[in-house]
C-alpha cells in the first residue's frame, strides 16, 4: 500500500522510479492545542502530480504550508533534492524553485498584473526599476502560459479565476521544480478548469514535481498520477491513483465506512415551509430561481462556489436584495423582510465562514450562543444572566462542546467546536426552518457526524433544513431532493434515488455542446 | 522575542488575567511615594481622584466609541463647545432673573450638554448611515465644534456663570469627598449596568468583535453605532459641564489634550483597538493612573512639558506590554 513497498517493488524489476525532488521525513507540526501534522513521510518525484487528499482539518495546508516555507516544522526535515533543507520562508523555497498557489491570494489589488508578478523580486537596472524589462518579461511569462491577461491591467478588475492565474503565473517566474496547487479549481469555470489542466500537463513534461489538493474524485482521475491521503496530521495511505476507487479513498479520508458517517434521516414531509418563486437578487448571483421545501425535508442545494447557491440562502434570510420574485415562510410573503423579523419568525441562518460572519471570536461562548436570542433573556430592560448561563450550558452538554466552558472565548477553541457553537445559536428557542451553508467546512470527523446527527434530530422532529453544500458526499447521502445550480439558475432538480454522483456533477459544469 | 523576560508561571497568569495596569499603579505608587513625602497623604489622593475624575467620564464615553472598533477623536472639543454653551446660556439667565439660580443651572446644564450631544449625534449619523470612518468624521467635527466655540466667543473666555454651579459641582464636597467624584461614581454605575446588564451593552462589544456576525444575528448594527457615539458624546459633555464648574467661566480652549488621554486611559486599561474587547472598571483605573502620573510628576517637580513625554512613552509601553500579554496567554495554553 505504502510507496516504499511499491518502489521496491519496482525497483527489483530493474526500471528506475524518477528520484524524489521533495520528500519530508517524520515531519510533524505543533500548534497551540492542536497537533497538525504528526510524523508525516511524504515524497514528491520530478514530473508527478501528486494529490494530496483529506478532510479538512486533516492537515493538508499545513503540510504543503510547511513545503512552501510558510511554517517551520515542529520535527523532522525536509529534503529538497536530498539535500536537508530548512525553509525560513516563502521567498527561500520561491529561489529553490518551490511555488504554492494558495486558495488565499497573496496579490495586491490595487497593483497591476505585472507588477504583482515581480512583487518582491522587482527587475533594476542601477537601483531604478527596469519597468521596460519587467513589461516584457511578464508579456512573455502569460503568453507562455497562455494566459489571456493583459500586464497592465489592475488586479483588483480581475475576476476570481483570472486572478489565480496571476498568482499561478507568479510561480512560473522563476525556475520552477516544485508547484503546489492549493484547490485550484474551486473557483474556476470548466473551460478554465481544462487550461489549468494543460498547464499542469506541460509543468509535468518539463519535470515539474506538482503537489495537487481537491477533493474532488474527478478531478484526482483526470490528472493525479500518485495519491496520499491524510487524516487527523497522520499520512493514512500513499496510492497509485490507477489503482483505487472513490468508495474507498472516501473510507481512508473518514477513517469510517460512509454508513457510519451519514446517519439515516426519516423522511416523512409535512406541510410546505418554504417556497421560493422566480427569485433574482440585485446583484444577479440568483436568476429566476425557484424552489420548494416541505417541512421534516432536508433539501439539498449543489453547485460550484459562486454559482449562486449561497446567495438564494442569504436572500430567504433578508442578507441579499432581492429584484423580482417571492419568497413565502410559512404560507407567508416575506421577501426582503429583515434578519431580525425572519428569526422571530423562526428562520435561522447558518453562514459558511464562520470567522468572518459566524461568530465573535473575542467573546464567550455564552455571549455568542445567546446573541440572537438576548430578548429573550431580557426582563424589563435587564439581562437575564442566570437563565442565560443556564441556557447555554445545557446546548453546550447536549453538543458536546469540548472543554465545556461557556465563560471561555471562542477564540481557544477548536474549529469543530466554535462550529458547534454556530449551530448552537440556532437551537435556544425553537425554529422552523434551517438554512445551513457549507455546515461541516472545517471540522474534523467527529464533529461532522455530530452535525449529521442534529440535522437528523431537527428533520425528524419536524424542522426543515435547507442544505447548502460543496461536500458531495453530504449532498448525496443526506437530502431527500436537491437543486443543482449553475450561474444563478437552477439547473437540475433529482429526488430521491436520483440523486447520483454524476448525475449532479454533470449538472455542476458548463455543459460542452 | 521575549526570552530576556523569565517569568515564573503563577506570574504569568495573574498578568494574562490582570494585564497590565495593576502593575503600572503599583510602580508608579511606588516611585511617587519614594519621591515626594507628600504623595500618598489622604488630602493629595483626593485631589487626585478630583483631578481623574474628568478624563475618567471622558475615557468611559471614549470607551463605547473603541468597544464597537472606532474612536472619538472629537471628545476635547465637545468638551470645549459643552462649556462655552453651558456658560453662554447661563450668563444672560443670571443677569436676567438673579434669583432663579436653579433654573438658570437647568437650563444652562441641559443647553450644554445638548449641544455637545448633539456632535456625538453629527458622528454617529456619519459613522453609522453614511459610512465615514470615525478618524475622518470626529476628526472633522472636531474641527468644526472649535470653530464654533471659538466663533461664539471670539475665543475669549465667557464670564457671568452663577457661583453656586461651581460651588455644588465642583468644589462641594460631602464627607471630605468632592462632589465631581460622586458624579463620576453614579455615572459608572450607570455605565457598569448599561454594559453588563442590557441588550444594548452587550451589542455594543458584538458590533466591535465581528459587525457581520451581529448583523446575521439580527442586530441592527447602525443603530448600535450610532448609540456609541451619540453616547460618547453626552458622556464628554458632562465632563465639559463639571469642568466649566471648575473653571467657573465658559472656555473654548479647553480639552485639547482629552482624545489622546482618554484612549490611552482606555488602552492602558486593556481596551482593544480592534473593537470588542474592554472593562469598564479598567479604564477608570487607566484614567485614575495617568491622574497619578500627572500628580505625581507635579509634586515630583517634573515640569509639564517633559510630563507629556512620559504619558506618550508610557502608552506606547502599556501597548506593547498588551502584546506581550496576547503572546504570554498563547504560550500558556499549551
Amino acid at each position: 500500500m505504502t510507496t516504499d513497498t511499491l518502489a521496491s517493488a519496482n525497483g527489483g524489476a530493474g526500471t528506475v522510479l524518477p528520484a524524489p525532488i521533495l520528500q519530508t521525513q517524520k515531519l510533524s507540526k505543533q500548534f497551540p492545542g492542536v497537533l497538525a501534522l504528526d510524523q508525516v513521510d511524504f515524497e514528491l518525484r520530478a514530473g508527478e502530480v501528486h494529490v494530496l487528499f483529506g478532510e479538512n482539518g486533516a492537515g493538508k495546508s499545513t503540510l504543503i504550508q510547511i513545503l512552501a516555507g510558510v511554517h517551520r516544522p515542529t520535527e523532522g526535515r525536509v529534503l529538497f533534492r536530498g539535500q536537508p533543507v530548512e525553509l525560513q520562508g516563502v521567498h527561500q523555497a520561491r529561489t529553490l524553485g518551490i511555488s504554492a498557489v494558495f486558495q488565499e491570494f497573496s496579490l495586491v489589488p490595487t497593483l497591476t498584473v505585472e507588477e504583482n508578478l515581480f512583487l518582491g523580486a522587482e527587475l533594476t537596472r542601477h537601483g531604478w526599476l527596469d519597468k521596460a524589462a519587467l513589461h516584457r518579461r511578464a508579456g512573455d511569462i502569460l503568453k507562455q502560459l497562455g494566459f489571456p491577461l493583459r500586464p497592465q491591467q489592475r488586479v483588483q478588475n480581475l475576476s476570481r479565476a483570472e486572478q489565480q492565474m496571476v498568482e499561478i503565473a507568479k510561480a512560473f517566474r522563476t525556475d520552477l521544480s516544485v508547484l503546489i496547487l492549493d484547490e485550484p479549481t474551486a473557483s474556476l469555470t470548466d473551460r478554465e478548469a481544462q487550461r489549468l489542466f494543460a498547464m499542469v500537463e506541460q509543468a509535468k513534461k518539463r519535470g515539474v514535481g506538482v503537489v495537487y489538493i481537491t477533493h474532488r474524485m474527478s478531478e484526482i482521475r483526470h490528472i493525479g498520477d500518485r495519491i496520499t491521503v491524510l487524516r487527523d496530521g497522520k499520512r493514512v495511505a500513499t496510492l497509485e491513483v490507477a489503482e483505487v476507487d472513490d468508495e474507498r479513498l472516501l473510507q481512508l479520508m473518514t477513517g469510517r465506512v460512509i454508513s457510519q458517517v451519514f446517519p439515516k434521516i426519516a423522511y416523512r414531509p409535512g406541510r410546505q415551509l418554504l417556497k421560493i418563486s422566480e427569485l433574482t437578487t440585485a446583484d444577479r448571483s440568483v436568476k429566476d430561481f425557484s424552489l420548494e421545501l416541505r417541512a421534516g425535508e432536508v433539501v439539498g442545494l449543489a453547485g460550484l462556489v459562486g454559482c449562486g447557491k449561497s446567495e438564494v440562502g442569504r436572500a430567504c434570510f433578508g442578507v441579499e436584495r432581492v429584484v423580482s420574485g417571492r419568497i413565502m415562510f410559512d404560507g407567508q410573503d416575506v421577501t426582503g423582510k429583515p434578519v431580525r423579523e425572519m428569526l422571530n419568525r423562526g428562520v435561522f441562518y447558518l453562514p459558511p465562514d464562520r470567522r468572518e460572519e459566524g461568530l465573535v471570536m473575542m467573546r464567550s461562548v455564552r455571549e455568542n450562543v445567546s446573541l440572537p436570542w438576548l430578548a429573550l433573556f431580557s426582563r424589563f430592560g435587564i439581562l437575564d444572566r442566570g437563565g442565560e448561563r443556564s441556557k447555554v450550558r445545557e446546548l453546550a452538554r447536549r453538543l458536546n462542546l469540548q472543554p465545556p466552558n461557556t465563560e471561555r472565548d471562542l477564540e481557544r477553541f477548536s474549529g469543530g467546536n466554535q462550529q458547534k457553537v454556530l449551530l448552537a445559536k440556532g437551537l435556544v428557542t425553537t425554529l422552523k426552518l434551517f438554512i445551513l451553508d457549507e455546515p461541516t467546512v472545517g471540522v474534523d470527523v467527529g464533529t461532522r457526524v455530530a452535525i449529521y446527527e442534529f440535522i437528523r434530530d431537527l428533520c425528524e422532529g419536524g424542522a426543515g433544513v435547507l442544505l447548502i453544500s460543496s461536500d458531495l458526499p453530504e449532498i448525496l447521502h443526506l437530502t431527500n431532493r436537491t437543486y443543482v445550480m449553475y450561474r444563478g439558475e437552477v439547473r437540475a432538480e433529482l429526488e430521491g434515488e436520483q440523486i447520483t454522483q454524476d448525475r449532479v456533477l454533470a449538472n455542476f459544469f458548463e455543459r460542452t455542446a | 522575542m521575549y526570552r530576556w523576560l523569565i517569568f515564573t508561571v503563577p506570574l504569568q497568569r495573574l498578568f494574562v488575567r490582570i494585564g497590565v495596569l495593576p502593575f503600572l499603579l503599583v510602580i508608579a505608587l511606588i516611585v511617587f511615594t519614594a519621591l515626594s513625602r507628600r504623595f500618598l497623604t489622604s488630602d493629595n489622593l483626593l485631589t487626585v481622584a478630583r483631578q481623574a475624575t474628568y478624563l475618567a467620564i471622558v475615557a468611559m464615553g471614549q470607551m463605547l466609541a473603541l468597544l464597537t472598533g472606532g474612536f472619538d477623536l472629537s471628545v476635547g472639543k465637545i468638551v470645549a463647545i459643552t462649556s462655552v454653551i453651558t456658560a453662554l446660556a447661563m450668563a444672560p439667565l443670571a443677569a436676567a432673573h438673579p434669583d432663579a439660580t436653579a433654573i438658570t443651572l437647568t437650563l444652562g446644564i441641559l443647553a450644554g450638554i445638548g449641544a455637545g450631544t448633539m456632535v456625538g449625534v453629527v458622528n454617529g449619523v456619519g459613522v453609522a448611515v453614511f459610512n465615514v470612518s470615525p478618524f475622518m468624521m470626529t476628526l472633522g467635527t472636531a474641527t468644526i465644534s472649535f470653530g464654533i466655540a471659538l466663533t461664539l466667543t471670539s475665543g475669549v473666555p465667557v464670564y457671568g456663570i452663577p457661583d453656586a454651579f461651581g460651588t455644588i459641582f465642583s468644589f462641594g464636597r460631602i464627607f471630605d469627598v468632592p462632589s465631581p467624584v460622586y458624579i463620576t461614581a453614579g455615572l459608572f454605575v450607570a455605565m457598569h449596568i448599561l454594559l453588563n446588564w442590557t441588550r444594548m451593552g452587550r451589542y455594543f462589544y458584538a458590533v466591535g468583535g465581528n459587525i457581520k456576525a451581529s448583523h446575521l444575528s439580527g442586530i441592527s448594527t447602525r443603530f448600535y453605532l450610532f448609540m456609541a457615539y451619540v453616547l460618547c458624546g453626552a458622556l464628554a459633555s458632562i465632563a465639559g459641564v463639571l469642568l466649566t464648574a471648575r473653571l467657573e467661566t465658559g472656555e473654548a480652549n479647553i480639552g485639547a489634550s482629552m482624545p489622546l488621554d482618554s484612549i490611552a486611559a482606555c488602552v492602558i486599561g486593556g481596551v482593544s483597538l480592534r473593537g470588542g474587547i474592554g472593562r469598564l472598571g479598567n479604564v477608570v483605573l487607566g484614567a485614575i493612573f495617568i491622574g497619578l502620573i500627572q500628580n505625581g510628576m507635579d509634586l515630583a517637580q517634573i515640569q509639564s512639558y517633559l510630563q507629556e513625554v512620559v504619558i506618550g512613552v508610557l502608552l506606547i509601553l502599556a501597548v506593547i506590554a498588551d502584546q506581550f500579554r496576547q503572546f504570554v496567554m498563547l504560550r500558556l495554553k499549551d
